[in-house]
């Protein structure tokens, strides 16, 4: 990474692609595991609620993607970059690729993200990176409506009964480990925020952890205990659960080099 | 969100026989032959009822066992724009299952009711989704030919003497004709692609065209609910009209795309001013409805395995509303 004073605009350009991908990545993840819900949800309306934040996190993925692309300069469109990386170039969180388990685990990983995602773009709304704030701008309105559905559930779940608040529970231990990485700033974290283009991360966490605590407390949760940081997923290190995702996702674009859609 | 509709009996209405019914049935028809909407609260025959609960709730019962076979394709999706197609055009069909088991329950029966007796096998669903979705192309040759063929025997429902079920047949046909154009586009594209995308075209046409004509129901002759049906404006064509309808706006569909339809006898009756079409495999047809079609068991399979998977999130919901309308009132 450059170091202060003679940051190039090359390094610049390259951070700031891997500022966007981190972003980009996790809708696009995100909404692929959800996409994997629909026609399999407890009831239609919950299919269909479901289905929303899904196609959100696509449009997000979208204009984030195409907009990385841009400013790469290689000629990567939107799909070649959705569908053409290999693993290790994928830098979502490690907590979007997490399984959906039953519907308590994806309305927890979906609490968690919504929650960060959230306070996330309310931030990038005000970046000197003017594309990125337009982007941000509109996504904050369709988080809000997911941070919704997802709280509402996390609610009805916590304090429902006996069982669902017991399950819901296990879901938040097993995946609060996951949350550390949103907050842990490395050095591409850092560059973006001295530029101005993204928050500073102790002050997104210190709004993401408030914001948490109020829904665990009325959902009747407890806050688990935070645990060492071990997942680099925004650096390309990923759980195991990615490649089996990305099989998926990629499998037409793979198997038909060239074609179009 | 649970607890109304869901758990409550639905309220059935008296249905002995009366001096007075002779006279109500003369009034009823006499507002349906005068093109008028039947509402909830008016009387209406007991077979007219049934009729009507049978086929929305069949109709209801399609569109969320319809989801399965495309909503396979999500996560396989080509591109990020078809990811995003395909799940609206899914959630849509989940939203027309909503709106019709509401248009069904206004007859007096429950949503709960209507969905234990398809997880049951008690009910019918359209046979069609019980064909597997093999290839990308399936998912447009979906919307083609199967969305295709509901606007046609859904386009006429919108003038259903019914009122709730012609309100939402007209809500419905709107978006029906947004995924056919939609199907449409993805074969056009394919059959505009690499050699191997036109051969998965070919494929899914092969494979769907079929089950597609068989969509109309049984022929005429044999169709046991047209009569009364087509009486009453439930149905304004027969099934045999409709096919037909089917086939002529459909094959020159084909050839523009340039595959061909699997049917050698398939030519232009320049006098009747039509489409000839084989013989229709009937013997399939009720092979599928009876169960024995590929995907039946798989289908049944998966939406009971979701409605059970469920239970204790639906369990949560309801406890939790009991719990705030408690504090509600404490
Ligand atoms: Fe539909
Ligand atoms: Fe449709």
């Amino acid at each position: 990474m450059s170091t202060a004073g003679t940051r190039s605009p090359a390094a610049d350009v390259a951070t700031r692609v891997r500022y966007l991908l981190r972003i980009a990545d996790t809708s696009l993840v995100l909404g692929q595991r959800l996409g994997e819900w629909i026609g399999h949800a407890p009831a239609i309306e919950e299919d269909l609620g479901l289905a929303n934040t899904a196609l959100d996190l696509i449009g997000q993925a979208r204009l984030l993607l195409a907009y990385a692309g841009e400013l790469e300069g290689r000629g990567r469109s939107e799909d070649a970059l959705a569908f053409l990386r290999e693993e290790p170039d994928y830098l979502n969180a490690t907590l979007a690729e997490q399984p959906n388990g039953d519907f308590g685990d994806t309305i927890v990983r979906q609490f968690l993200l919504d929650a960060y995602q959230l306070e996330l773009f309310e931030r990038l709304a005000t970046s000197t990176d003017a594309r990125l704030a337009e982007i941000a701008a509109k996504a904050v309105k369709e988080t809000r409506y997911h941070l919704r559905f997802s709280a509402g559930w996390l609610v009805r779940l916590g304090d429902g009964t006996a069982e669902s608040q017991g399950r819901v529970q296990a879901s938040l231990e097993r995946l609060w480990p996951y949350t550390r990485e949103l907050f842990d700033p490395d050095d591409t974290d850092r560059e973006i925020a001295a530029a101005g283009i993204g928050p500073d991360a102790a002050a997104l966490q210190a709004a993401w952890s408030a914001r948490v605590d109020r829904v665990l407390s009325e959902a009747t949760l407890r806050r688990p205990a935070d645990s060492p940081y071990r997942w680099y997923g925004k650096q390309g290190r990923h759980s195991e659960h990615l490649g089996y995702l990305l099989s998926d996702l990629q499998y037409l674009q793979r198997t038909h080099p060239g074609a179009s859609w | 969100m649970y607890t109304q509709g869901l758990t409550e009996p639905g309220v059935r209405p008296a249905t002995e026989s009366t001096p007075d019914d002779a006279e109500r049935l003369r009034r009823f028809e006499a507002r349906i032959e005068a093109e008028e909407k039947i509402e909830p609260k008016d009387w209406m025959p007991d077979a007219y009822r049934q009729t009507l609960i049978r086929q929305i709730s069949q109709h209801a019962h399609s569109e969320i066992v319809g989801m399965l076979p495309e909503g396979n394709w999500i996560t396989r999706a080509p591109t990020l724009l078809r990811k995003a197609i395909l799940i609206a055009k899914v959630q849509d069909e989940g939203g027309h299952g909503a709106y019709l088991y509401s248009a069904a329950e206004t007859l007096g029966v429950s949503r709960a009711e209507l969905i234990d007796q398809l997880l049951a096998g008690r009910a019918k669903y359209s046979s069609i989704f019980n064909y597997p979705t093999l290839s990308w192309a399936d998912v447009g040759a979906i919307g083609w030919l199967v969305d295709g063929a509901a606007i046609m025997n859904q386009i006429p429902l919108c003038r259903c003497s019914y009122g709730p079920y012609s309100r939402a047949m007209i809500r419905i046909c709107k978006e029906e004709s947004f995924h056919q154009r939609q199907g449409y586009d993805i074969m056009l594209k394919l059959a505009r692609g690499t050699a191997a995308q036109r051969r998965m075209a070919q494929d899914a046409l092969d494979r769907w065209w079929w089950p597609s004509l068989m969509m109309f129901g049984p022929p005429d002759t044999a169709s046991q609910h047209t009569a009364l049906s087509v009486r009453w404006k439930i149905k304004r064509f027969t099934n045999d009209e409709l096919r037909q309808k089917f086939v002529d706006f459909t094959v020159p569909q084909a050839q523009f795309l340039g595959l061909s339809i699997p049917d050698p006898a398939l030519r232009w009756d320049e006098a009747a001013k039509r489409h000839e079409f084989g013989a229709i495999d009937w013997r399939e047809f009720n092979d599928v409805l009876k169960g024995h079609g590929p995907c039946n068991r798989e289908r049944l399979a998966e939406r009971r395995a979701a409605h059970d998977a469920g239970r204790w999130v639906r369990e949560a919901a309801v406890a939790h509303a009991a719990k705030r309308a408690a504090r509600a009132v404490a």
